[in-house]
Parts: structure tokens; sequence; C-alpha cells
């Protein structure tokens, strides 16, 4: 029961290459996860009025799960273009403290640094985190490049052949999100100050689903994180 | 595809692309003070707790428990036990759907 879940994370002591690869050998169970998830969203898009080009593209240049379901189903529910974009920005809030997080461990001038940034996802950011305040950049790029591929070739799978797919709820294809970062957080509950962290994000977020909107919510709960200053007085004391 | 569609994919690009770059640009190429790191450490448990609890229990607004969420709880357990994240998924879509088909 208290085997932790069968993850690779990242190591310090690799090489860029190694960490590279590794990062695509971790990354390969979540991009199978997210070739079944941006099928659903391909079917999702078609629905809402894209065209099979239109979804593929936005996966290609937005890549950013949760707000790409977000936005098109915003728009599905009859909702205009600035509460789509709206919804996104705010799926999207949580990369702010991720990257704020990532970026002593990126080099480079602003615009490198930047585009670095842009490799972030959920489980690449959770994976290359070293525990001890920086990431494994190489390790993120792997293993986000892995996860780009199935996330495009799987749009196009759902928007060229959404008719042939069904109902994406009667299927439990909903089901895969969740599931897909319990795996993830399940790998992060380490020590007891980690479980008292996800217990109190859990709490916030919950506590706020009603009074906010979809975003502000996992945004919020990044405030339960400021637990570790706890950690850091302790040491200086 | 309609003009109003495709504008809603290049501004999501755009406010995507700001917000991934907003911390690298803004904080990197320095060291953070040293009190961050255990604060940095915390943030994956924070936001992945989040993102399960209100994708597994919140349908916009309103906190909902059905199919999905005992899909997504039988997933948790076999994961707990070592299981892979592809096990896991096939789980939480395996009861999701079954429990609906019974349902339905």
């Amino acid at each position: 029961m208290n085997e932790e879940p069968e993850l690779q994370t990242a190591a310090p002591q690799r090489t860029p290459r190694e960490s590279f690869r590794a990062g695509l050998r971790a990354g390969l169970p979540f991009a199978i996860v997210g070739f079944v998830l941006s099928l659903s969203f391909g079917v999702l898009a078609r629905e809402v009025g894209f065209s099979a080009l239109g979804a593929i593209i936005m996966s290609a240049i937005v890549f950013a799960g949760s707000a790409q379901f977000a936005a098109v189903s915003i728009l599905g529910g009859g909702g205009g273009v600035g509460a789509a974009v709206a919804a996104a920005a705010l799926m999207n809030s949580r990369f702010l403290p991720m990257g704020v997080a990532l970026a002593p461990s990126l080099p480079g001038g602003w615009l490198k640094r930047g585009a670095q940034g842009q490799t972030v996802v959920d489980s690449s950011w959770a994976m290359s985190n070293l525990g001890d305040g920086r990431f494994d950049r190489h390790f993120l790029f792997g293993a986000t490049a892995v996860q780009y591929s199935t996330w495009c070739a799987g749009t196009a799978t759902g928007a060229l052949g959404g008719s042939f797919i069904g109902d994406i709820e009667k299927l439990g294809l909903d089901a895969v999100y969740p599931a897909f970062f319990l795996s993830l957080l399940l790998a992060e509950l380490r020590d007891r100050r980690a479980r008292f962290v996800a217990l109190a994000g859990a709490l916030i977020a919950l506590a706020l689903v009603p009074f906010t909107p979809a975003g502000i919510p996992v945004l919020a709960a990044s405030f339960a994180a400021l637990a570790g200053l706890r950690r850091q007085r302790s040491a200086e004391v | 595809m309609s003009a109003q569609l495709w504008g809603v994919v290049a501004a999501c690009a755009v406010v995507t692309a700001l917000i991934k770059g907003f911390g690298p640009v803004a904080v990197g190429g320095r060291d953070l003070p040293a009190w961050t790191a255990g604060v940095i450490g915390l943030m994956a448990p924070a936001l992945l707790a989040a993102l399960v609890v209100t994708s597994a229990l919140a349908d916009g607004q309103r906190i909902a428990v059905g199919e999905q969420t005992v899909g997504v709880g039988l997933a948790g357990i076999v994961l707990a036990r070592g299981a892979s994240v592809l096990t896991g998924v096939i789980v939480a879509v395996g009861v999701t759907a079954g429990l609906r088909a019974l349902g339905s």
C-alpha cells in the first residue's frame, strides 16, 4: 500500500542528452493518455463548429489541454470569443507559478528563456522537479516533446474520425483527465508535509469552486505551497 | 470554420504563450532567494491536488459526485498500490463507462 507509483523522475547527475532521453521515456505513458484526451478534444471541437484543420492547429499552437477544453466548451455553450479566451487564460493561470518556479533553471537571454518556458506542461513540470527548488530542463524538454507529438496526433484522429468514436462521456473518457493528474499527484506525496499541502490545496480549490470562475480555484491552491516557508524557518532556527 | 473561431484559436495561442513565458522572462537569469526553494518544492502537490479535485468533483461552479468520481477514486486505489499511469487511466475510464452503462 505504501509503494510509490512507477513514475520515472528527473535525476540531476545525467548529461543533457541522457536527461532528454529519460524525459522522453518518462513522458511516454502520459503521451499515450494525452492521445486519448486530445482525441476527445478533436471530437468536441468538431461538434462546436471547428474544421478538422482548425482543431489540429489549435492543439499545435496552444498545446494546453485544460485551456483548449475550456474555450471550446464555452463556445459550445453559446459563449462569445471573449469568454472563451478568458476561460482559457484562467485555466492556464497555473502556469504562472510553475513558470516562476522553473525560471532559475533556465539559462540564456529573455527570448530563449521565454521559448523554453513554452515547453511547460503539468506532467513534464512535475517530473522534472528535482525537489530542491531546481528543475532538470532537458528532462522537461524530452517529456514534453513526446507528449506534444501525441497531442497533435490525437487531435487529428478525433477531428478527422470523430463520427466513428461516439459519445465521449458514455465511453468514460472524461475520467482520463483527473486520473492522469492523480497519478502525478501520488508521485509527489513523498512526505508528510507534501501530503498536508496537497490536502490544503484540494480544500482551497473545492471551497472556491462555487464562487469563482473555472481556473481560479487551481491558481489559488498554489498558496498552500507557502507551507514551505515554515520548513525554511525551522531550518534556520 | 468561421473567422470568430479562428480568432479564438489565435487569441488562445497568444495568451498561453504570454502566460507560459512570463515567469521565465521576468524571473529567469537570476537565482531566487533561498526561502523560495521550499515553496517551489511544494507547488506541485498543491496544484496537482487542486487539478484532481476540480476535474473529478466540479461541474462548472457546482460540486458534483457521479460515476466519474467513483472511477477516479478506484483509479487512485490501484495507482497508490503501484499501478502504472496507463493502468490507472484504464480503470478510471472502464469503471466510469461501466457505471454509466448500468445506469442508462
